[in-house]
């Protein structure tokens, strides 16, 4: 459990670097997770040549989720919009260095689903968005 | 710190019991209102059962099918002999607490209600005593009100007195609550459901495995609980009713052994029970139901009650002195054996997680009462809950889970 509850999560949950949100933005969305009411909204300033300028990240939930929102907006700053859409899965549990079960890894992938629905302007964040069947 | 029952002999009759979840840490399994483990003797009564007797049940004639019959119905006096039912005709088995539940919204409630009634519900109810009604009141047109709860996870029986002057026709409510522990004062509010003219329907899923129920006593016209809650297996729960209503109910669903004669474009509804038993039913679990329930009676309810009611003092006792740990309901009093909690800054799935490595075995999130969670202003909780196998040390080695998780996060 220490790896799962790796310092680098504690410390992304507990001192998060990108909390807040940003306005005006170019991008928002926001979902939840109903199962453990993990709640997220991520906003993004992007650039005319598509590059994610600022983005930031506020709601509530498990360590887990609110962690995995942090590093995932720590690493999308300066990559543009067409990269974003190319994050998967593995990059996610990459980052995170741990590995899941079922219910948690809802709750680590809920930030991308969010990101990515918002990228492609989605009307709603589906599960195939991070590779899940 | 001394027990009531032999509690060290009662869990050496769990296999489960004995296993550990990680290499070198045993199992503290703190997870008994979501569902119980299952003693040998239920395991040996199911096993049996394929093992010697099995076949379809009724009409047959040949010597398993008499078997397999002789050993369901059984099952069905001795379950009506624990909730001190009149007649075991009026014990219909289904397949959980919520088929119970939905089976009187869609017999009892189609025929019986029509747009513009009332039926009173109350706040703290799991989602299997709320979303059948809220399908029936959308589809008959259906007024639900619900009676709140304070802090401490009482009903407000004011408000309660006043929604009876709607005149509802039925009255439905948790007898223990999931989450809270609270055990609701059932005769009170089936007495005034009745003095008002409502039909009252009682979830028992938390009451019936956990201290004596007896429907005489409390009055009741329907009950639902199910057998994986009281030491059974999954798969099997009961509908006890009033035999009246039971009898001027339509059938549920359609299909064998609901009727008592069929031609080509009508039936002949069976008598009751089986007029609710469509199909071949989960024979060896009523079995292993039965089993459960010998197994129970043999300690005696009321000792359950006593053992539950000690390790939860316990627990709460335990629990209230850690610092930004928040008790759901009741800090005392009158309570079944659960406790729910909140942590400051930490979220309940993490907590689960981090407490699973020592072994230890909770439910976190909003365990199917998502409007009592609103309640309390909360996304999800934790809970600790306890049964016949629950020990103060495992209390203990929560409580220290507790703080070493507490100690990750600061």
């Amino acid at each position: 459990m220490d790896d799962l509850y790796r310092e680098v999560i504690i410390e992304h949950y507990k001192n998060p670097g990108h909390r807040g949100s940003l306005d005006p933005h170019d991008i928002s969305f926001e979902d939840e997770n109903p199962l453990c009411g993990d709640q997220i909204k991520i906003d993004l300033r992007v650039d005319e040549s598509g590059k994610i300028t600022e983005a930031a990240f506020d709601g509530h939930g498990c360590a887990i989720s609110q962690a995995s929102a942090d590093l995932l907006l720590e690493s999308v700053i300066g990559k543009t919009t067409e990269e974003i859409k190319l994050l998967t899965k593995s990059d996610i549990l990459e980052m995170l260095g741990i590995e899941l079960g079922p219910v948690r890894l809802k709750c680590a992938l809920l930030p991308l689903k969010i990101l990515k629905a918002g990228v492609y302007g989605l009307g709603e964040a589906t599960d195939d968005l991070v590779g899940e069947e | 710190m001394t027990y009531f029952i032999d509690v060290d002999k009662i869990r050496e009759d769990f296999p489960i019991l004995k296993r550990e979840v990680h290499p070198g840490i045993p199992l503290v399994y703190l997870d008994s209102t979501a569902t119980t483990q299952k003693p040998e003797i239920v395991l040996a009564a199911m096993d049996n059962y394929y093992r010697l007797h099995n076949a379809n049940i009724h009409r047959g004639v040949h010597t398993l099918a008499e078997e397999a019959t002789a050993l369901y119905e059984e099952a069905r006096v001795k379950i009506a002999q624990f909730i001190h039912a009149k007649k075991s005709r009026e014990v219909i088995y289904t397949r959980s607490t919520t088929e119970s539940i939905n089976l009187v919204a869609q017999t009892w409630g189609r025929k019986n209600l029509k747009a513009g009634d009332t039926i009173i519900l109350t706040e703290m109810e799991h989602h299997s005593n709320l979303v059948p009604w809220q399908m029936l009141a959308t589809e008959l047109g259906l007024n639900l009100e619900f009676i709140p709860f304070d802090d401490n996870g009482s009903l407000d029986l004011d408000i309660y007195a006043k929604l009876l002057e709607k005149n509802p026709k039925l009255v439905a409510f948790t007898h223990m609550s999931n989450v809270l522990g609270t055990i609701n004062p059932a005769k009170e509010l089936i007495a005034n459901a009745k003095a008002a003219g409502a039909v009252t329907l009682i979830d028992g899923a938390q009451s019936v495995p956990h201290f004596p129920v007896s429907v005489i006593d409390l009055e009741a016209d329907f009950i639902a609980f199910s057998a994986h809650k009281m030491l059974g297996p999954t798969g099997i729960g009961v509908l006890w009713g009033r035999e009246v209503l039971l009898e001027n109910m339509p059938p549920y669903q359609g299909g064998g052994d609901m009727i008592k004669k069929v031609f080509l474009r009508s039936f002949v509804a069976n008598e009751i029970p089986y007029k609710f038993e469509a199909g071949t039913p989960a024979i060896a679990e009523v079995v292993g139901f039965g089993a459960a329930i010998d197994y129970l009676e043999a300690i005696g309810m009321e000792k359950i009650a006593q053992h539950e009611k000690d390790v939860v003092q316990y627990a709460l006792k335990s629990l209230a002195v850690i610092n930004g740990l928040e008790i759901l309901g009741e800090k005392q009093g009158n309570r079944g054996g659960v406790v729910s909690f909140t942590l400051d800054g930490i979220h309940p799935h993490d907590i689960a997680q981090i407490l699973d490595q020592d072994g230890v075995a909770i439910r976190a999130g909003h365990h199917c009462a998502m409007p009592l969670h609103d309640r309390y202003d909360i996304p999800a909780s934790s809970r600790a809950s306890f049964y016949v196998y629950s020990t103060f040390e495992e209390v203990d080695i929560l409580v220290r889970a507790i703080h070493k998780t507490i100690r990750m996060f600061n």
